[in-house]
């Protein structure tokens, strides 16, 4: 990648350029499979790109980058995901 | 090279299509109608080749602008009083953001009331957005610097935006005769621009984003050194310059009969011009005073002010009003003399709202300064009240 020697505002992509932003999260969206019917309503609407779409259209969560907004478990519309505050055990 | 009879604001069009910017983007506003006029004609007939966007607010043009020279292409634009305050917070971007971007100002009243003439209270109000300003006093330092101004802006030990201002009227519309090098001379001193960062799909980068205190810290550190840079690479680049066109307009202060003055006048712009004048009747009478006429007033040149001011006391005129202390060049002057020297240091506004300030006038200001009945600060021609 191309690096610039000027002083100012550039940042170059990288994963996690900005930290673990998962561990801004206060509730934790649980993926239950055995509800999902592969709608993946909640990888479309996800604004984190937090949410993986597996090979067999079913879905797993980033919990790395996940900051727990809840648009997934609100998208979903057989529960298949519900929020959990974090730390809660 | 040719001579062409023409106005400011037409030279500057000329110098500005001779730069070869890839994009011109410009919202007209009296008294630079005729600066962006004259770039529109040059599209009519062909000779430039850019892209013209006539956008619909000088804000608009300067976002514009930030938007190409972040992509890496040259661009220049020009504007006028509250146009310029129109931009004022994207040019304080467009200097944090390192693009060296190249803009004419044409001096005029900020309102109301509604006023066209000329005083510099529009882009002495912008002199803390890190923009580079230079002070013009001939059509031909039009010419000159706005060539310079796109080489200067592009270093890569400077890259910060550049504005040019000059008098509405007194330069904008008035015709002088300029020598105008061939396209050849332009093209081989400017070369292209080589961007310090751009944005490219190939090489993805994120521009302004989140940064925190001590990066932000340090950009603006770096623009500071980056202003100090520009200070010895003016004159470098008038000297390059001279070498291919044969003109030389380069130095932060331009000195007029300096030698053995006991008193040295500093004044911008037109009235700078005009002092020479007042110069030379007041040396017949014996006189002993000279003329420092500031050019750049940012990067401000402390240390040529400071030997001024080690052999001589000094006189300023200001065109401008910090309301609620006095001139800008008055202030900065006594600060660069600021523990280092004993001049006595003079100020006078005059001017403002376009009064003329003919020769005379410059004449009876000196006179009074010297005479030694001159308050520390004055407003020359307004009765007391």
């Amino acid at each position: 990648m191309k690096k610039y020697n000027v002083v100012t505002t550039i940042s170059y992509p990288k994963k996690g350029a900005m930290g673990k932003t998962g561990n801004w999260r206060v509730f934790k969206p649980i993926f239950d499979k055995t509800k999902c019917v592969k709608c993946l309503r909640c990888w479309i609407f996800c604004p984190e790109g937090s949410i993986k779409r597996e090979k067999d259209d079913t879905i797993s969560i980033d919990y790395d980058f996940c900051k727990g907004c809840g648009i997934c478990a609100n998208e979903c519309k057989v529960k298949a995901i519900i929020m959990e505050r974090e730390g809660k055990k | 090279m040719t001579i062409m009879i023409d106005t400011g604001n037409y030279i500057a069009a000329k110098a500005a299509v001779m730069a070869k910017p890839d994009v011109v983007a410009a919202y007209p506003i009296t008294p630079q109608t005729t600066l962006v006029e004259g770039i529109a004609n040059y599209v009519a007939t062909g000779e430039f080749k850019g892209e013209y966007i006539c956008v619909e607010s000088e804000h608009s043009a300067m976002c514009a602008c930030i938007g190409v020279s972040a992509t890496g292409s040259r661009t220049f634009t020009g504007t006028s009083s509250h146009g310029l305050l129109l931009m004022h917070e994207m040019l304080h971007w467009a200097a944090l953001a390192r693009l060296p971007i190249v803009m004419c100002n044409i001096n005029r009243v900020v309102g109301p009331g509604w006023n066209i003439w000329t005083d510099e209270n529009d882009s002495i109000s912008q002199r803390d957005t890190g923009w580079l300003q230079f002070y013009c006093s001939s059509n031909q330092e039009i010419f000159d610097t706005v060539i310079q101004a796109f080489k200067l802006a592009e270093h890569q030990k400077v890259s910060l935006p550049v504005m040019i201002s000059y008098n509405a009227f007194i330069l904008s519309h008035t015709s002088m005769p300029v020598e105008i090098p061939n396209q050849q001379v332009v093209d081989d001193f400017l070369g292209k621009r080589v961007p310090q960062w751009r944005l490219d799909v190939e090489n993805p980068i994120t521009f302004g984003n989140i940064i925190g205190p001590s990066g932000y810290y340090k950009v603006r550190r770096a623009m500071q050194d980056a202003q100090e840079n520009a200070k010895k690479l003016i004159p470098q680049i008038a000297k390059e310059w001279k070498q291919k066109s044969g003109f030389y307009h380069g130095d932060l202060l331009e000195l007029y009969k300096c030698n053995n003055a006991e008193y040295i006048l500093l004044s911008m712009g037109a009235i700078g011009a005009e002092s020479k004048v007042a110069i030379d009747e007041l040396q017949k009478k014996g006189i002993k005073i000279g003329l420092a006429r500031v050019r750049t007033f940012r990067p401000f040149p402390n240390e040529e002010i400071l030997k001024l001011g080690k052999r001589a006391d000094l006189i300023v005129i200001d065109r401008n009003i910090s309301i609620g202390l006095e001139g800008a060049l008055f202030t900065e002057v006594k600060a660069a003399l600021y523990g280092k020297s004993d001049a006595k240091v003079y100020g006078f506004i005059a001017g403002l709202g376009g009064k003329d300030v003919p020769y005379t006038d410059v004449e009876k200001i000196c006179t009074k300064a010297i005479s030694g009945k001159a308050k520390e600060y004055e407003w020359y021609g307004v009765k007391e009240v």
